[in-house]
C-alpha cells in the first residue's frame, strides 16, 4: 500500500473547554485537519491535567497524563486547537515520569507527535493556505503557551493571510499575557482584571471590529471583559475563521435576533 | 533583624495598589520602556542567545564549584590585604559590619545600592547601633527620604513620580528655597548631588554590594549609573563589601561574558554607565582608596539551595528583566510581593528565604505566562521553580481547602471519561438555556471570581463529543 492511500490519523484532542464551550471550534479544527490530507478521530477524552499540574496536584497531572497517552495511542499524530494544552502535552508530559523510565519513554513518545492546530497545519503537513473568506479587519493575540513553549506565532498569521477578503491588524503587546492563567484568573480575579483591562485596550486600540487567538481560555477571558466594557468586537476561536466556520455566534455573543 | 513581611497579605496589597492612581501611573511608563529597550539591545548583537547560553554555564559551573572558588577567592582578598568574613545569616553579617564601623569610630556610612543589604536589613541594624547609613543610589536616597522599601531591584523608586519626589526633598531639604524650580528631573538630580556630595565626603564607612566576586583576582565588581559607588568606595577610609555567595565567578573573562548580558537585559544599555572593579585597600603607589577593605560573605540560606531543586535561582544575576516583562508585576508593583525581592525572581526567591507558609501567594499569583523565563539572561526556569513550589505546598497541604476540594471532585471525574462526558453534556446544556439570549453570564452564582470582574461567555449548548459522536458515529 502506498503512502498517498493511506492518510494519517489524528487524534483531535478538542481540549476541555472547547468540549464544554464551544464545540464549533473541534468541528472547525477537525474540518482544517481534514483538509490537510488527514483523517480525524476523536478518542473519548477528558482533560490534559493542566489545572493539575498547575496548582501542584502532580499525582492526578500523571494519571491524566496517563489516560490521555493510553486513549491516543493508535493515533500517528495527536492535534490540538490550543497552545495551551499542546504546550501541557509536548512539553510537560515527560517530566511527569522522571524516574519512571518505561513511561518516561512512552510520554516522549506520545510528545513528539502531539501539535497545536496551526503549527500541525503549517509545520507538519505543509499547508500553505486555506480556502476561506472573511471580509473585513482582524487582529490576533499571541497566547502565552503556544507562543513560548511551542513557538506558535507564524504559523496562525500565515494561514491568515491567505483567507480572502481578511487583513490581520497587529495590536500592540500581542505577545503579552491576557490575564487568564487557568485558575489564576478567579483565585486573582482582581489581578486578572486588571492584566485583561489592559490587553482589552490594546485590542480596541488596533480598531479591529474581529478578535482571534488560538486558545479557548483567553478568548473566553478576553470576550468577557470585552462585553463587561460593552465594546463591540467579534471574539472568536481562529480556527473558525480559517475554516471558514462563523455561523455560530461569537464568544459570549447571543446568537443572531435574540437580545444582547 | 529584617523587614518585616507583608507577603501573606499579598491579596490585600494587590488591591491596595490596584487602587493607588499614583502608582498605577508610574507602573504605566516601565510596562513598554524596559521591554523595548531590551529586546533593541539584544536585537543588535547577534551573539545574545549565545551570550545567555555562556553565561548559564558560568554560574552553573561556579555552582558546581562554589567552594573552590569561594575559598580562593578570600584567598586573593587576603593577599590583596583585605578581610573576608564568612557569615551564616543576616544577624551575624550585619553584627559585623556594626562592629567595623565601631572600631573605626564611624558617624556615618555611605552605601551603594545593594539588594543584600535589604535582605539583612542592614540599614536598621546601623541605626540600631547609632551609625547612620546614607543611601547614595539616587532611587535608593528617595525611597530612604520616604521610609520606604525598594520596589524594584534595579529601580527602588520607579513607584514614583517625579512631583512626589519634589514633595520629599522639599520636606527633608530644609536648606531649599520656595522659589527653587524643582519641576524637572534634572533639577531634583542636581539637588539631590549636590546634598549627597557632602555626605560622600564626611562618610567613614563606604558599603557597597557586589555584582560580581571575581575568585582569580580577589577583586568586586560593581555597576552603576551615576558614579555614586564609586565615590561610596574610594572617598571613606574603609570600604565593606557585602555580597551573597552565589555572586562569585572564576575569571575577569567570565565577568566580561556576564557583564555583556547584565546591561543589556537590564536596561537595554550595551553597558552601564560605570563598571567598577576594586582590589583591596589602597596600595601605597595609590592616589587614593579606602584603608582598609572588607568582604562580608553572606550566606543567608543560599548552602541549602544548592543541590535542591532550587538551585537553578542561584544563578540570578539580580537584572530584573523577569519583572520588568512581568503582567503581574506591572499591574501590582513591586510592594505587593510584601518582602524585598519582587516578580518572578521574588516569587521563586522569597519563599526559600522566609518560607512558602508566609510567601505561598508569591509563586501562586502567576499566570505562568513565561515571559519572565523568555528574557532571563541566565536561563532560570522561573515558572517551573514556581510550579515546584506550588507542589510542596500541595504536598504539606498548605494549598487552601476550597482549592484543594475543588480539584479533587474535579480530578473524580476527570478520571472517568464516561461519567465525565455524560455529566458535561447535561451541565452545559443547562447552562446554555440559562444564558439564552444574551449569550454570556453577567453573574453566575459560585462563579463570582470570575464574574466580578468580567462576563462569563455562555456555553453553545452539547459537549463536543456528544455531536461529534452523533455526526461522525464512534470514534473510529
Amino acid at each position: 500500500m502506498s503512502s498517498a492511500e493511506k492518510k494519517p490519523i489524528v487524534g483531535l484532542f478538542a481540549t476541555c473547554l472547547v468540549d464544554m464551550m464551544r464545540p464549533s471550534v473541534g468541528f472547525a479544527a477537525a474540518k482544517l485537519i481534514e483538509d490537510s490530507g488527514c483523517e480525524v478521530v476523536v478518542p473519548a477524552q477528558t482533560c490534559c491535567g493542566q489545572p493539575a499540574f498547575n496548582s501542584g496536584d502532580r499525582r492526578t497531572a500523571r494519571d491524566l497524563a496517563l489516560q490521555v497517552i493510553d486513549a491516543f495511542s493508535g493515533c500517528d499524530y495527536v492535534v490540538a486547537p490550543s497552545g495551551s494544552c499542546g504546550g501541557m502535552m509536548a512539553k510537560h508530559y515527560p517530566e511527569l515520569f522522571a524516574g519512571e523510565p518505561m513511561l518516561a519513554r512512552r510520554a516522549q513518545a506520545f510528545a513528539d507527535k502531539t501539535h497545536e492546530l496551526t503549527s500541525f497545519l503549517v509545520d507538519v503537513r505543509g499547508m500553505e493556505r486555506v480556502s476561506a473568506r472573511h471580509t473585513g479587519q482582524a487582529t490576533y493575540h499571541d497566547s502565552c503557551s503556544g507562543l513560548r513553549e511551542l513557538g506558535v506565532q507564524s504559523q496562525p498569521r500565515k494561514l491568515l493571510a491567505s483567507v480572502q477578503g481578511l487583513e490581520l491588524v497587529e495590536m500592540k503587546e500581542a505577545d503579552v499575557c491576557c490575564g487568564f492563567g487557568g485558575a489564576f484568573s478567579v483565585k486573582y480575579g482582581e489581578i486578572s482584571d486588571a492584566i485583561v483591562g489592559k490587553k482589552a485596550g490594546n485590542i480596541v486600540a488596533s480598531g479591529a471590529p474581529m478578535l482571534l487567538a488560538g486558545d479557548l481560555g483567553c478568548l473566553m477571558n478576553m470576550a468577557g471583559k470585552l462585553s463587561r466594557e460593552g465594546r463591540k468586537v467579534e471574539v472568536r476561536h481562529v480556527a473558525e475563521v480559517l475554516a471558514g466556520m462563523t455561523s455560530e455566534p461569537p464568544i459570549g455573543a447571543p446568537a443572531k435576533g435574540e437580545n444582547r | 533583624m529584617s523587614h518585616h513581611a507583608t507577603s501573606p497579605q499579598f491579596r490585600d496589597n494587590a488591591h491596595k495598589a490596584l487602587g493607588d492612581a499614583q502608582l498605577q501611573r508610574a507602573l504605566g511608563n516601565m510596562r513598554t520602556g524596559f521591554p523595548e529597550r531590551r529586546a533593541a539591545a539584544a536585537a543588535r548583537l547577534p551573539e545574545f542567545e549565545a551570550l545567555r547560553d555562556s553565561a548559564r554555564d558560568i554560574k552553573n559551573h561556579v555552582l558546581a564549584h562554589l567552594d573552590l572558588y569561594l575559598e580562593t577567592y578570600a584567598a586573593k582578598v587576603e593577599a590583596a590585604g583585605g578581610h573576608v568574613h564568612f557569615c551564616r545569616d543576616a544577624a551575624q553579617a550585619n553584627q559585623t559590619i556594626v562592629d567595623i564601623c565601631k572600631s573605626l569610630g564611624a558617624k556615618t556610612v555611605t552605601k551603594g545600592k545593594s539588594m543584600i543589604s535589604e535582605e539583612m536589613g542592614l540599614n536598621d541594624a546601623l541605626d540600631a547601633a547609632g551609625v547612620k547609613p546614607i543611601e547614595t543610589d539616587l532611587g535608593e536616597y528617595i525611597i530612604q527620604l520616604r521610609g520606604e522599601t525598594p520596589s524594584h531591584i534595579i529601580a527602588p523608586a520607579i513607584h514614583l513620580n517625579k512631583d512626589q519626589v519634589e514633595g520629599d526633598f522639599r520636606r527633608v531639604h530644609q536648606h531649599l528655597p520656595k522659589e527653587r524650580d524643582l519641576s524637572q528631573p534634572v533639577q531634583l538630580l542636581t539637588e539631590a548631588r549636590g546634598v549627597l556630595r557632602e555626605k560622600f565626603l564626611a562618610a567613614d564607612v563606604g558599603v557597597t554590594g557586589a555584582n560580581f566576586l571575581v575568585a582569580e583576582t580577589g577583586s568586586s565588581i560593581i555597576v552603576t549609573n551615576e558614579g555614586n559607588g564609586d565615590l561610596t568606595q574610594t572617598l571613606p577610609k574603609a570600604h565593606i563589601v557585602v555580597a551573597s555567595i552565589e555572586k562569585i565567578v572564576p575569571t575577569l573573562e567570565d565577568a566580561s561574558q556576564l557583564l555583556r548580558v547584565l546591561a543589556r537585559s537590564a536596561t537595554g544599555q550595551e553597558m552601564s554607565v560605570y563598571t567598577t572593579i576594586s582590589t583591596g585597600p589602597r596600595r601605597p603607589e595609590d592616589p587614593d582608596g579606602p584603608e582598609h577593605y572588607h568582604v562580608i560573605l553572606l550566606d543567608n540560606g543560599r548552602s541549602s539551595m544548592l543541590g535542591t531543586e532550587f538551585e537553578d535561582m542561584l544563578r540570578c544575576i539580580r537584572c530584573g528583566a523577569c519583572m520588568n516583562h512581568c503582567p503581574v508585576y506591572h499591574a501590582v508593583g513591586g510592594h505587593a510581593y510584601g518582602w524585598v525581592y519582587p516578580g518572578p525572581m521574588g516569587a521563586v526567591l522569597t519563599p526559600t528565604l522566609i518560607g512558602v507558609d508566609k510567601a505561598g501567594h508569591l509563586p501562586n499569583a502567576s499566570t505562568f505566562c513565561g515571559r519572565c523565563e523568555s528574557v532571563c539572561p541566565v536561563r532560570i526556569p522561573l515558572p517551573k521553580m514556581m510550579r515546584r513550589w506550588r507542589e510542596l505546598e500541595f504536598e504539606r497541604k498548605l494549598t487552601p481547602g476550597v482549592q484543594r476540594t475543588g480539584l479533587d471532585l474535579w480530578a473524580f471525574m476527570a478520571k472517568r471519561p464516561r461519567l465525565y462526558s455524560f455529566a458535561m453534556n447535561l451541565g452545559v446544556k443547562a447552562m446554555a438555556l440559562a444564558a439564552r439570549g444574551k449569550g454570556r453570564f453577567g453573574k453566575l452564582p459560585l462563579a463570582g471570581g470570575w464574574t466580578d470582574y468580567r462576563d462569563l461567555p455562555a456555553p453553545e449548548g452539547g459537549a463536543f463529543q456528544q455531536q461529534w459522536k452523533a455526526k461522525r458515529g464512534g470514534p473510529r
